[in-house]
């Protein structure tokens, strides 16, 4: 399946990435590039398997990973906005939303 | 070890960073203070008072974590990841944070948004990715140890081009609770040695369940050192002839088929193996490495730390300024190709089609270790390239991923071992894979090797 210019502009929007003029012309034909590599997966019958989601060892899926729901410690409210770009008065500030 | 050798290990590591570039950052007055602190109250720690480098996507509270990317900015963690905790509290002493590719996307560390790592053996050479700065370091002499991360090689590749021990354990041995993720079901803390000894310490220090991540596994954790020193006679060594042929540098076939040699000559049995879907390796590798990546990379948009654009008063233009100002060409391409193989319409033709096979290549593993305990293949189908070599080219540059990436789709260890340099003195690395929590046995089998076959060549550059 060819991949169009227009194609790669609607995956950038959809990855949020505003991509300049020769960044699209580029990428283009990589990622075309890419995706008629990894196609040579339908040269393989796989009606049967099953996708391997989940622990990957029989160990890890048969682990319990739940915790009793009860409040512990957190980050608070100093530690969680000392890195933000603008933390204003207590809060994550960020431009309006048009 | 003690507040002299962190000193040394310091010095050196700031003398040499100008040639290697090695580290982001170093943390001279800390480390020293801590060397300090380690003597009065921790000294019979495991790791005590050991220098360790780390890599600059794994979280240690009070130092910078770059991911090798601008979009961090000046970003410092309040955290530290648990393997950190984990060292710290056996006495080991943090002197820096190593440069790698950004986000742990690369083969080569020519990624880094603060410029390529050198590779100690032949500077106009890369050291591997993504990695690289660990493992630069650990073959300088700077640390006798370091951490890097492992999602598609990125610790046995760059191990293998820099003449060191790296492994990658089983997915879920060690916590990737403050590992800044990639790829969220291949993702691996992994460490650097130069001696087995060292890196079954900092294995058994780190590894373990932990309750931050729930991904770990509940399998308790051997005494790595005792199990080192164990016999070879009748070791079960796979071999998957097919996989030695077109695209693997001749010299290096040549080196690994010795390696079978050694293991044959000690009493070792060597075992025919299949791995019939391995060719498709890099296929699946690349659709879920990027589909995850860009699940995870979605988190950078300026909002709550690092980098944010500036001249972009909308939030939507905001985010696209400072993801598109942020990130890298790699990042970039691989958010995209993740993008897209997720989008409506193509979920089932691409993610869920790679899931699959990755069921297939995880049994062919399966089925091959019912005949052997190890399987042997090369580590990287070259030696160290030169830098700049192959940045124009993202597919052949991915091929470079070929041997590694299947042990992390399928979850399997393994483990990158120096067995030689080429003959423009680059060195030379076999990968021994086993099963689910073999890393004993993989450390015992590179262990033997090594008292067989001792690496003791050292790079041009070195402390």
């Amino acid at each position: 399946m060819p991949i169009t210019e227009a194609d790669i502009a609607k995956v950038a929007q959809l990855a949020h990435l505003e991509l300049a003029e020769q960044e699209l012309k580029t990428l283009g034909p990589q990622i075309a590039d890419i995706v008629a590599y990894v196609e040579q997966l339908n040269e393989l019958d796989t009606t049967a398997v099953e996708p391997a989601l989940g622990g990957l060892t029989p160990e890890g899926e048969k682990t319990d990973s739940a915790r009793a729901d009860e409040i512990e410690g957190s980050l608070g409210q100093q530690l969680a906005l000392a890195e933000a770009p603008d933390p204003a008065a207590g809060h994550f500030r960020v431009p309006k939303v048009l | 070890m003690s507040r002299k050798s962190v000193e040394i290990s310091v010095k050196a590591a700031e003398r040499l960073n100008e040639t290697l570039n090695a580290f982001l950052e170093i943390d001279r007055d800390g480390a020293l203070t801590r060397a300090g602190e380690v003597e009065k109250n921790n000294a019979a720690g495991k790791l005590a008072g050991v220098p360790i480098a780390v890599k600059d996507n794994i979280c240690v509270r009070g130092m910078q974590a770059s991911c090798g990317s601008r979009i961090l900015g000046d970003y410092h963690p309040p955290y530290n990841a648990t393997v950190i905790e984990r060292l710290l509290n056996d006495g080991a002493v943090i002197i820096g944070k190593t440069n790698c590719d950004e986000f742990a996307m690369g083969s080569s560390n020519e990624n880094s948004a603060f410029g390529p790592v050198r590779n100690p053996w032949d500077t106009t050479c890369v050291p591997g990715g993504s990695s690289g700065g660990s493992a630069a370091a650990v073959a300088a002499g700077i640390v006798p140890v370091a951490l890097g991360s492992d999602t598609g090689g990125s610790v046995r590749q760059p191990a293998s081009l820099c003449g060191v021990l790296g492994l990658k354990p089983t997915y879920g041995r060690n916590s990737r609770y403050g590992l800044v993720a990639f790829a969220s079901s291949l993702d691996q803390v992994g460490v650097f040695a130069r001696e087995t000894e060292d890196l079954a310490r900092v294995l058994g220090v780190i590894a373990g369940r932990d309750r931050h991540d729930s991904t770990t596994a509940d399998v308790p954790v051997p005494d790595y050192n005792a199990a080192l020193s164990g016999d070879l006679k009748g070791a079960r060594i796979g071999f998957p002839t097919a996989l030695f042929g077109k695209g693997l540098d001749e010299e290096v076939g040549k080196a690994v088929k010795s390696v079978v040699d050694v293991y044959r000559d000690f009493g070792g049995e060597i075992v025919e193996v299949e791995l019939p879907h391995a060719s498709y390796a890099i296929a699946v590798y690349y659709i879920i490495a990027t589909a995850e990546a860009a699940s995870n990379l979605a988190r950078f948009d300026g909002v709550r730390y690092g980098f944010r654009a500036e001249d972009a008063p909308e939030l939507r233009q905001m985010y696209r300024k400072t993801r598109e100002e942020g990130f890298g060409p790699e990042v970039k391409r691989r958010i995209m190709l993740g993008t897209y193989v997720l989008s409506a319409g193509y979920y089932d033709a691409y993610y869920r089609k790679a899931q699959q096979v990755r069921t297939l290549i995880k049994n062919d593993f399966l089925n091959a270790f019912k005949n052997c305990d190890a399987i042997i293949t090369p580590t990287s189908p070259t030696p160290a390239f030169a830098l700049g070599e192959k940045v124009d080219d993202p597919l052949a540059m991915y091929l470079n991923d070929i041997y590694t990436v299947t042990a992390n789709l399928a979850g399997i260890p393994g483990l990158s071992v120096p067995c030689g340099l080429s003959s423009t003195r680059l060195p030379i690395g076999f990968q021994l894979l086993g099963p689910y929590w073999s890393e004993a046995t993989l450390l015992k089998l590179a262990h033997g090797y090594l008292q067989a076959r001792p690496f003791t060549e050292r790079p041009k550059v070195h402390a």
